[in-house]
């Protein structure tokens, strides 16, 4: 569960200060699968560093699962970043040298898992975001985009986070591995119950959220259930 | 991150960019293989010396005519030009106790010519019939001098093993006349071979009777050297004391025109050659191992910046700033490890190829090979640790966003 209270960042360079986000106060609760959307430059990107744990607020308390980040050092917050969350970038970021079992398994290397341990969830993790066995062994570069998502995805699993962020997932792909991207969201939501934020500027990936968090110009304009949901069904 | 991993990452990371790895190693290599090779050098010179000076004879005090300091070298100070020693005063030594040989020499570098034509330039040294007992010297066929050759200024020779094939070849020259400075002599004896490839090879030479070296061969009545043979090592200095005592006496002068050396002080100024002479050797190749540190240094910043991304994403799911700096810091000195590992190998091949073209002695010793580990790993660590550094401070937000 997630309990944001005023929280606000401020950047200082020199003697001018910008403000990122302002009093930015809401909830979530396991299980959602919530959008943050707005243009750029609104300032969601620095609520998603917040809220995954890569960035303090100046001001405010973020519990995440009852527990303060907001006063967490480096190394304190590396810890929570294995244990409690799953990254999905726009650009994948995977391992260029590393197999997709491999790239799969990498967070629970820092957390010290065995490698036994390591390749059964990761092949767990692999088979939850549908990820074709034959591939397993691949390096990212002989993947597609939506594929690479996808080992993206498990990597994010692997670690059974409280959270997994997407920040912009179907950025780099085009329409249709981009509704694939989002199916595999929703599947995972529906059938595993994840808690899902979805970092997107675009509101057609937005309707894909169960709760669509509106921010403009650092601030929570808008926090409201998404009536008009889309379900990707391409089963 | 336990150890098998890291071991796994660097592993990948290093073969990733085969190419680049083994330059920068190649610096390491170099300067490892370098410093190896020169320490071996030196050494064997060091030993080769030793074992040579040792070979001269045991407990030997030398008193020679003029200046010579030990520690400025024994190539100094007139050795030859100097006449200040003469015969009578290797008679004055005997009454000192302690003394079991006292050996009077002339020695000059003479041409020798055998009757078939062959020619050489070596040393003659004009000699009593002690000389076989103060230098240790071996006859391995016929006889060493005697008395009576002193005496009766006989024109007989004795010659080392390298004088002998250089004038006859294969042919045996027991008893054959060789001609010094257009003076026929008899050949009486060949000596055994000692060995010693040191400044001066003792078995180039060929030694005819002192008399015979001074009023015929020289013309001079003085000596070159006194060498003496002392009873027990305990007693040098004492003996040392005495002979300068005696022949300051003698020659009426209150300043020694003469020197009195003992094997320990020439085998101290030659140490102190020879290990002056490897620790130049060893820090000219130690600046190439500088050079080839500056080199991984440049390597691991390089890739520090090519794999900004990959370190935000690490950072980003859950490595710590441990996990990053070690990650590098391991990659540095797995690259200077593997450089030690083939320089030791390079460098010992270098040795060994040293010795066995060019003649010189080495001994490649354990302590310099630890060494050169301990050095490449350190270098690993010193010139791996500001790059590992400044990839664990990156930002991982912003490490994230680098193109």
């Amino acid at each position: 569960m997630i309990l944001c209270k005023g929280i606000a960042k401020i950047y200082k360079n020199g003697e001018i200060e910008t403000t990122a986000v302002k009093n930015a106060t809401f909830e979530i609760k396991d299980g959602e699968f919530i959008a943050i959307m707005g243009p750029s430059g609104s300032g969601k990107s620095t609520l998603m560093h917040i809220l995954g744990c890569l960035d303090t607020p100046t001001l405010g308390t973020y519990l995440l699962d009852d527990k303060d980040v907001s006063l967490m050092d480096d190394n304190k917050l590396a810890e929570i970043r294995n244990q409690k969350i799953g990254f999905v970038f726009q650009a994948f970021n995977l391992l260029p040298r590393a197999s997709v079992l491999r790239n799969v398994a990498l967070p629970l290397v820092y957390a010290g898992v065995s490698k036994e341990a390591r390749e059964k969830a990761a092949e767990e993790a692999l088979a939850s975001a549908a990820f074709p066995q034959n591939f397993w062994g691949h390096l990212p570069n002989q993947l597609s985009g939506g594929m690479m998502q996808r080992v993206a995805i498990a990597r994010a699993l692997v670690n059974n986070p409280s959270l997994i962020l997407a920040d912009e997932p179907t950025g780099n792909l085009d329409t249709k591995t981009g509704e694939a991207v989002l199916h595999a969201f929703q599947k995972l939501h529906m059938e595993q119950g994840r808690t899902i934020i979805l970092i997107t500027h675009e509101p057609y990936v937005a309707e894909h959220a169960e709760r669509i968090i509106r921010v403009k110009d650092g601030e929570i304009v808008e926090d409201s259930k998404n009536h008009q949901r889309r379900l990707v069904n391409n089963t | 991150m336990n150890s098998s991993d890291l071991f796994q990452e660097t592993y990948s990371a290093l073969l990733a960019n085969k190419a680049r790895s083994f330059l920068t190693i190649l610096g390491i290599v170099i300067g490892i293989a370098s410093v190896i090779a020169m320490v071996s050098i030196g050494q064997g010179a060091q030993s080769t010396i030793q074992t040579s000076i040792e070979g001269l004879g045991s407990n030997l005090l030398t008193i020679m005519p003029g200046i010579v300091q030990p520690g400025r070298g024994i190539v100094s100070a007139g050795r030859g030009t100097a006449q200040t020693i003469k015969n009578e005063d290797a008679d004055v030594l005997r009454a000192i106790p302690d003394v079991l040989y006292i050996s009077a020499e002339h020695q000059r570098r003479l041409q020798i010519a055998s009757q078939a034509g062959n020619n050489t330039n070596s040393t003659v040294i004009g000699a009593t019939a002690e000389y076989e007992q103060v230098h240790n010297v071996s006859i391995d066929r016929g006889a060493f001098l005697s008395d009576q050759h002193n005496r009766s200024l006989a024109r007989v020779a004795v010659l080392g093993p390298t004088v002998a094939t250089d004038l006859f070849g294969s042919d045996d020259p027991l008893g054959k006349t060789i001609r010094i400075n257009k003076i026929n002599f008899k050949v009486i004896g060949i000596l055994k071979p000692k060995g010693g490839a040191g400044f001066f090879n003792p078995d180039d030479v060929a030694i005819v009777p002192l008399t015979t070296m001074q009023k015929i061969l020289a013309g001079v009545d003085y000596l070159s050297t006194i060498a003496v043979t002392v009873s027990d090592k305990d007693k040098m200095p004492a003996v040392q004391e005495q002979a300068t005592a005696l022949l300051l006496e003698r020659h009426r002068v209150a300043e020694p025109d003469f020197s009195v050396i003992s094997q320990a002080d020439i085998l101290g100024a030659l140490t102190q050659v020879t290990t002056t002479f490897t620790i130049f050797l060893a820090s000219v190749a130690g600046i190439s191992l500088l050079v080839g540190g500056i080199g991984i240094m440049n390597m691991m910043l390089t890739t520090v910046t090519e794999r900004t991304r990959e370190i935000g994403l690490r950072k980003a799911i859950g490595a710590k700033n441990r996990d990053i700096s070690l990650q590098f810091l391991a990659e540095a000195v797995m690259l200077t490890f593997l450089g030690g590992v083939i320089g030791v190998a390079l460098g010992w091949i270098a040795a060994v190829l040293v010795s066995q073209f060019a003649g010189i002695a080495t001994s490649v010793s354990i302590q310099a090979v630890l060494l050169a580990f301990g050095v490449s790993a350190a270098i690993g660590i010193i010139f791996g640790y500001y790059p590992a550094r400044r990839a664990a401070s990156l930002n991982p937000i912003e490490a994230l966003r680098y193109e």
